[in-house]
């Protein structure tokens, strides 16, 4: 046993130190970049909606349903059309993918063997590696055309060609992070069921989906904040005319499609409809915000419970 | 919550004593009065055939040929039970692994892990109503036989099995053979607790869902409670989850859910090795009540346990082979085998 005393002095190795230290602002540097980026949207955003909000008041903007922005003597701002544009995308998409995704990452996960999964999930992903605009052609040049054979009234541009390619845009999301909080279930539990006697449907059903249940659901909560926040593909797909309507085969405008449309255009920078964009903004903002706050409550209040 | 559960309890405690959660199963063959010749309905309901192509039969594979014809000493006693299947004189291990009233029985049985061998030509019975103790160095194959005798192997991509294993004369291995019919005959303890993410009620009580024995579950439930020696320690907590429970308990808990549907055997993999000697001691109690009327096998690590409870005991050793399978009392104060002796006294494994 050495008797010599050991140096643990702080400065007892001066280059380590300063690495540590160096290593410690880098790290804190990028991380603090994030933070300042979003912060600086928010306070844009807030800024731009405070100039808007000073011509237009809350409650014309939340509660009216005619938006005419460009209407030239009597020029009106109610977002509800487009709210409703943007949640009849959401909605569709959302019907679609959840269903389908839900079942495929059940297959991938519970029935396939490892060589089909070792195809299917790359697949899957490269799905959602697609840029949103081919989506969108994809949409306007194959999907309407179908809906034009089935029910002549559709439009060229359409609610239901929009929710329907977004949620083939989205089952990729859903599948695949659901796919991992189900292959995250530990086996000794499926064995246990197994053991029991139990088939392979209710293993998955009555094993396997209530202990991913946070998982998946967040998933949900990501593929649909998802659908708010798409663009290009609902723009090309679903049109550019806001209004409220029950027709899915009628044209509308989401809000996304909106901030497309105003911000590509000739708004003057200062005028009216170029600041409408930041309320529209800052609505989304929240929309997204509050998913992205209901998948973290999600996450924690259905925290998976195994070993 | 605990009004519930007492009155739960009030109801059934009365009966606990002498009910068997046994009533409503018309199925179950050979629990009682034990004839290990009537064939257990395992078969897949669709297929009425006997099919004969098996999982990779080799030379020696249809088991009453090798009856008929193989000279072997032990024919004898085969036919004074009428049943049993002849053991072909390759792979037979010392001792004397044929018995009058064997549940199981292993014939060549070899599993395989992709390219690795993990057994070799395992030739044994599993008499009714006994312990059956499975022991042997680490790796030696013994979880790998108990998951082959309720085809939990099936659920690992890379296993498989050859050679033949029956259950009451049917082999197991044959393709009208439903294995979700076969696990609910043979139940089975995992070496690690593994109860589910759900109440200690809901625990025992899943399997009688499953497999559809829907009344009486909270009678049942609470029977397999008591049998598992657990309810004491948690009739207040029932609609507690079952995680909540202390390592000792949860094995418990599991022992009682393998129970609470009242298979025919009971498969155990070293359902003692994470607990504590009181907790051990228990288990070890539950399982000498079990063999009254369960035909139970159990892995185990511990020399001691294997010799106090179990009535056989198998020896696997490196390799994956059987090396020796008779009474515990023969095995552990006189072998035949040099290596089971050097095993059994510590020298290596
Ligand atoms: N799922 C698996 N995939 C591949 N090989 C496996 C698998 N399970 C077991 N094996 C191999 O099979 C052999 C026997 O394993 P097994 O688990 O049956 O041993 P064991 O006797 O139960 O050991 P222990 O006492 O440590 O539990 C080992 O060599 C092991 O590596
Ligand atoms: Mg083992």
């Amino acid at each position: 046993m050495s008797t010599e005393p050991i140096d643990l002095s702080r400065n007892g190795n001066d280059v380590g130190t300063i690495g540590d230290r160096l290593a410690r602002y880098i790290f804190f540097g990028c991380a603090a970049v994030t933070i300042a980026t979003t912060l600086a949207i928010v306070l844009v955003l807030v800024n731009g909606a405070t100039d808007f909000f000073s011509t237009v008041s809350l409650t014309e903007f939340f509660t009216g349903t005619d938006w005419s922005p460009r209407a030239a003597d009597n020029p009106s701002f109610g977002v509800l059309p487009l709210v409703w544009g943007t949640l009849m995308i959401t909605v569709g998409s959302a019907l679609i993918a959840i269903p389908i995704g839900t079942l495929t990452a059940i297959y991938l996960s519970e029935y396939a063997s490892s060589r089909v999964r070792r195809v299917v999930k790359p697949t899957l992903e490269i799905l959602a590696g697609i840029p949103t605009i081919v989506y969108g052609f994809f949409a306007l040049s194959f999907i309407t055309p179908i809906l034009q054979q089935i029910y002549p009234g559709t439009g060229t541009f359409n609610a239901a060609a929009g929710a329907i390619v977004v949620g083939v845009m989205i089952i990729p999301m859903v599948s695949s992070i659901s796919e991992d909080a189900m292959s995250s279930v530990p086996d000794s539990l499926r064995n246990a069921a197994y053991g029991l006697g139990a088939t392979k449907f209710e293993v998955s059903t009555q094993v396997v989906l209530p202990a991913s249940l946070s998982g998946i659901l967040a998933a949900y909560v990501l593929a649909i904040s998802r659908a708010i926040g798409e663009t290009m593909a609902v723009t090309l797909a679903a049109g550019a005319l806001a209004q409220v309507t029950m027709n899915p085969f009628a044209e509308i405008q989401t809000m996304t499609a909106y901030m497309v449309e105003i911000g590509t255009g000739d708004a003057s920078v200062g005028s009216i409809g170029y600041q409408s964009l930041f309320a529209i903004g800052l609505t989304l903002f929240a929309m997204t915000f509050l998913m992205n706050v209901l998948s973290m409550w999600i996450r924690s209040r259905y925290r998976e419970e195994y070993q | 919550m605990s009004d519930q559960t007492d009155g739960r309890l009030a109801g059934v405690r009365s009966a606990l004593l002498s009910i068997r959660p046994n009533a409503n199963d018309g199925s179950l063959t050979g629990t009682s009065g034990s004839s290990n010749t009537e064939p257990p309905e395992i078969a897949a309901a669709s297929s009425e055939s006997e099919s004969v192509s098996r999982q990779g039969s080799g030379a020696d594979s249809s088991a009453s040929a090798a009856a008929s014809t193989q000279p072997d000493a032990e024919t004898t006693t085969t036919s004074e039970s009428g049943s049993g299947l002849a053991m072909p004189a390759g792979d037979k291990p010392l001792g004397s692994p044929r018995v009058d009233n064997a549940v199981i029985e292993a014939r060549d049985l070899d599993v395989f892990y992709g390219d690795t061998q993990a057994l070799h030509g395992i030739n044994m019975d599993i008499p009714e109503k006994e312990v059956t103790a499975l022991i042997g160095p680490s790796g030696c194959g013994k979880s790998t036989f108990l998951r082959s005798i309720n085809r939990m192997n099936d659920l690992i991509d890379v296993a498989r099995v050859e050679g033949d294993l029956h259950f009451h004369g049917k082999n197991v291995y044959e393709d009208d053979v439903d294995p979700v019919a076969l696990r609910r005959k043979i139940g089975m303890v995992f070496q690690k607790p593994n109860p589910f993410p759900k109440s200690i009620f809901d625990n025992v009580a899943y399997g009688l869902r499953v497999q559809g024995k829907d009344d009486n579950v909270e009678e049942n439930v609470l029977t397999a409670l008591e049998r598992a020696a657990l309810l004491d320690e948690v009739e207040d907590q029932l609609d507690e989850s079952g995680l909540d429970l202390s390592g000792g308990q949860q094995q418990r808990l599991c022992i009682a859910r393998a129970i609470a549907t009242d298979p025919e055997v009971i498969l155990m993999d070293e359902p003692a090795s994470a607990l504590d000697p009181v907790a051990t001691s228990k288990i070890e109690d539950l399982v000498e009540e079990l063999a009254q009327e369960y035909t139970v096998a159990i892995v185990t690590h511990n020399m001691q346990q294997a010799a106090r409870i179990s009535d056989k005991t198998a020896v696997f050793l490196t390799g994956g082979h059987l090396v020796e399978f008779d009474d515990t009392s023969k095995i552990f104060e006189n072998p035949e085998s040099d290596r089971v002796e050097d095993y059994i006294t510590g020298k290596f494994g």
